[in-house]
């Protein structure tokens, strides 16, 4: 019955359904997070490393520092999006004709309509055979038909051909790095333009054994990639965005939880006993001031876990003597000289009944604000050891992905989207909890309402 | 500074004492005296929980042991008189040494005892030395390293706090006036804003300020290469501080009007100022003399909770920034896994948390008539 009537109350006040709002979207996001990418998965995918059963990197296709894709819908000069074709998936063309010799054709046709030019160019091989090496020869056809001889060389399987890194092909580029010249209508203009149209890379593969196979892979990576962009190690964000939803989400209400119901329990115990048990809290609230809450946080990241769990407990252990236990134990004074206090005595109630029945439920209204305010500050802590590089090392979160754009100059390079997202989605996480926060405690205490 | 005039406490109080009269000033120097003490014995507690938490498992013992191995093998390795001898008389030797030296530095004894002596050095200051970083002055010493940085951190952090404590008292002084207007309701709206730390906004500052505009420094203290003209080093320095100074502001300042602002509009309903009111008094003597003075000291009790929150927070702030500070050397020693460093700066955090209650308690009696008059107030709290 109160709760409803609180809530109906709270859909008064803007702040509060924008916050409710925000939290609600949050946590379908955690829930789509939790289902759509298993934990596992997670942790792998961020991890990276190499695929096992392919030998290539789980994120190859993906280009480095790429923006997301649908920054080039506020772009007059469209960024290239990268182009994968792969033979053995079907999205390129492969004839063979069969003889004493196997010759493959193998076609990448492609439509190149950004304005600047692709961030690098590779071709991938897969090549089964016993003794002799399958042999390719490239060629490279602009839209006005200029045709570039690219390379010919052996292959066997997991061997990738580096446009960019192509001395010879530099050479005979004029000097122009290859993935600019192959694309610019003059490359020795300054600075090269890019030539829009239809491109073609031409493979013509000979295989010189009759169970030989030949497959490639061209990818032409492009300046954007996916709906959040990659890092450094070609990740895709979208993972460190969508499961730091839920590590951020719960760890906040976790830590908040813990620590202002501790708080509150033990500032009652306190102050109901009194005497020296209420000297000993006060003291070791004192001390914990002089704590170094964070250096303090670092050492036990440092020396013994950066695990969630460990860091999450050490939270709770070190705000559980926050300033907060003197605040509650000055209302619990106060609450301690009701006559209702005296009349649960008087019918003989004990101790505890005193405290869990009589105390503790006088102080939730001035909790519940608290706590919700309190969640976003765990929220940004999360963060800001994730930042100092004392984040859980498999978890995925906001902080890991401004920890690695900080560490690689992000803000530097001009790659905003990276700090960005991430830090977007921090500030709507906090502000949305403590939006909630200021109007619970408008509503459970309204002492300046009146005025 | 203080602890000069706190020497002098007691005597003071003694013989003021002797000619029965007890003065404001000597109830002010006593209450002082005993906070300090108390605040000594809370660092002494506090330090001795942070050797606790770093020689969990004895960790750092682990670490002493592997120092004292380093420093004989290297020893051994480095005089030519011990080239000559076979191999198992030098093992033999080397192991000689390692008891010798960790017998030396109490590493023999038990856990209890060795807790005692390390505290005894981490009061002391005695850190240690540095397994990696070095002063700019050369030194390896732990307490040189740290202590070389707190001046970039005053500097920094002292111009914040004096800059929000005035602003937000001078902004929410102003806001209280005006109750329920525009800018009243804008106050509270902003109040949330707080809850996203300064490292947080700094960033956004450097991305329009630094990155976008070019107009302000990512990050550093001073121009590379310094300039050598003072006026043009200060300069310089001032030129570095604008980004994180507003970085800090914009974070705390919107909690802090709002939160001082409901302070002044409680106290701005007490009788007495309807009473000067009514006596027709000037709206500044009302506001200086019945409202800021009586809320004074819970302000000032809620502004050295922020300064403790401001200082807690150096080494992230700090790290965003490149400030050449105390709290980022914490950051570059985990980098470099430089024990002695990191449980070294957590007993120098505990000192710089002690003094500033301790001089924010000394503002605080100063304010407080109560602490002068009353005299009980000394153990309180």
């Amino acid at each position: 019955m109160k709760l409803k009537g609180t809530f109906k109350e709270l859909l008064r006040y803007p702040s509060a359904i924008i916050g409710l709002s925000i939290i609600l979207l949050l946590i379908v996001v955690a829930v789509y997070a939790v289902v759509s990418v298993p934990y596992d998965e997670a942790v792998r995918l961020w991890r990276g490393g190499k695929d096992p059963t392919t030998g290539l990197d789980i994120w190859y296709r993906n280009p480095k520092y790429a923006g997301p894709t649908w920054t080039n819908l506020f772009r007059r000069d469209k960024l290239p999006e990268t182009i994968v074709m792969s033979t053995a998936e079907g999205s390129a063309e492969k004839e063979v004709f069969a003889g004493d010799v196997n010759v493959y054709t193998m076609t990448f046709p492609f439509e190149f309509e950004a304005a600047s030019f692709a961030s690098d160019m590779v071709i991938f091989f897969d090549a089964k055979f016993t003794e002799k090496k399958p042999h390719v020869s490239m060629s490279w056809t602009k839209p006005d038909g200029t045709v570039v001889r690219v390379a010919d060389l052996g292959v066997e399987k997991g061997q990738a051909f580096y446009f960019a890194q192509d001395a010879k092909l530099t050479k005979k580029l004029g000097g122009v790095a290859p993935v600019k010249a192959l694309f610019a209508v003059d490359p020795a203009a300054q600075p090269p333009a890019v030539m829009k149209g239809q491109y073609k890379l031409e493979v013509l593969g000979f295989t010189f054994e009759p169970d030989s196979t030949l497959d490639a892979e061209l990818i032409v990576y492009g300046q954007l990639a996916g709906i959040a962009g990659t890092d450094h190690l070609r990740r895709d964000l979208k993972v460190a965005l969508l499961w730091g939803t839920p590590v951020a989400l719960s760890f906040g209400l976790l830590a908040a939880l813990g620590t202002t119901i501790t708080t509150m329990l033990i500032a009652a115990i306190a102050t109901w006993f009194g005497g020296w048990v209420d000297a000993l809290i006060q003291r070791i609230t004192q001390v914990n001031m002089v704590l170094p809450f964070l250096p303090i946080l670092i050492m036990i990241g440092v020396f013994y876990s950066r695990s969630i769990f460990v860091i999450l407990g050490a939270t709770i252990l070190l705000s559980i003597f926050g300033a907060s236990i003197l605040n509650y134990r000055s209302i619990f004074l106060q609450v301690k000289e009701s006559g209702y206090i005296d009349a649960a005595r008087a019918y003989g109630a004990g101790n505890w009944r005193v405290i869990f029945r009589y105390l503790l439920p006088k102080i939730i209204p001035m909790m519940i604000p608290a706590l919700v305010t309190g969640i976003p500050a765990y929220v940004f802590l999360e963060a800001s050891l994730a930042v100092l590089g004392l984040g859980d090392p498999s978890l995925p979160t906001w902080g890991k992905a401004i920890s690695d754009a900080q560490a690689n100059g992000a803000l530097y390079q001009g790659l905003f989207y990276w700090v960005l997202e991430p830090a977007v989605l921090l500030i709507l996480c906090g502000m949305a909890f403590a939006l909630l926060g200021f109007s619970l405690d408008r509503i459970f205490n309204p002492r300046l309402r009146g005025q | 500074m203080s602890e000069a005039t706190l020497a002098a406490a007691p005597k003071a109080g003694a013989a003021e004492k002797k000619k029965g009269g007890s003065s404001a000033l000597v109830r002010l120097l006593r209450y002082s005296l005993v906070r300090l003490v108390l605040l000594f014995v809370t660092v002494v507690v506090g330090v001795y929980l942070t050797i606790l938490i770093a020689n969990m498992g004895g960790h750092v013992d682990k670490i002493q042991r592997g120092q004292i191995r380093e420093s004989v093998d290297q020893a051994f390795a480095m005089n030519p008189q011990f080239k000559a001898l076979p191999e198992a008389q030098k093992l033999k030797m080397r192991e000689e040494q390692y008891a010798i030296q960790e017998k030396r530095l109490g590493l023999d004894k038990p856990f209890l005892v060795r807790s005692v002596i390390y505290l005894k050095n981490a009061i002391t200051l005695d850190l240690g030395r540095a397994l990696q970083m070095s002063s700019d002055s050369g030194s390896k010493m732990v307490k040189n390293i740290l202590l070389e940085r707190m001046p970039a951190t005053l500097v920094l952090f002292g111009t914040a706090d004096l800059l929000l404590f005035t602003l937000g008292v001078l902004l929410a002084l102003s806001v209280s006036r005006k109750y329920g207007s525009t800018i009243d309701k804008i106050v509270v709206m902003m109040a949330p804003t707080s809850s996203a730390p300064g490292w947080f906004y700094g960033i956004f500052l450097i991305l329009i300020f630094a990155a976008l505009l070019g107009w302000l420094p990512f990050g550093h203290m001073v121009d590379a290469p310094p300039p050598d003209n003072k006026g043009l080093y200060l300069l310089s320095m001032l030129k570095h501080m604008i980004l994180p100074v507003a970085a800090l502001t914009m974070t705390l300042l919107p909690i802090q009007i709002y939160s001082w602002r409901t302070f002044f509009l409680i106290y701005s309903s007490e009788d007495y100022v309807e009473m000067a009111k009514a006596k027709g008094l000037k709206d500044k003597d009302i506001e200086r003399r019945y409202i800021l003075r009586p809320t004074l000291p819970v302000i000032i009790t809620s502004f050295s909770l922020l300064v403790i929150a401001i200082w807690v927070g150096a080494p992230i702030f700090e790290t965003i920034f490149q400030w050449p500070g105390f709290g980022r050397a914490l950051y570059q020693a985990i980098g470099l896994y430089d024990t002695p460093v990191i449980v070294g700066e957590c007993v120098i955090y505990a000192y710089l948390l002690a003094i500033t209650l301790f001089l924010l308690d000394f503002v605080y009696a100063l304010v407080d008539p109560r602490v002068k008059v009353g005299g009980g107030q000394g153990r309180a709290g």
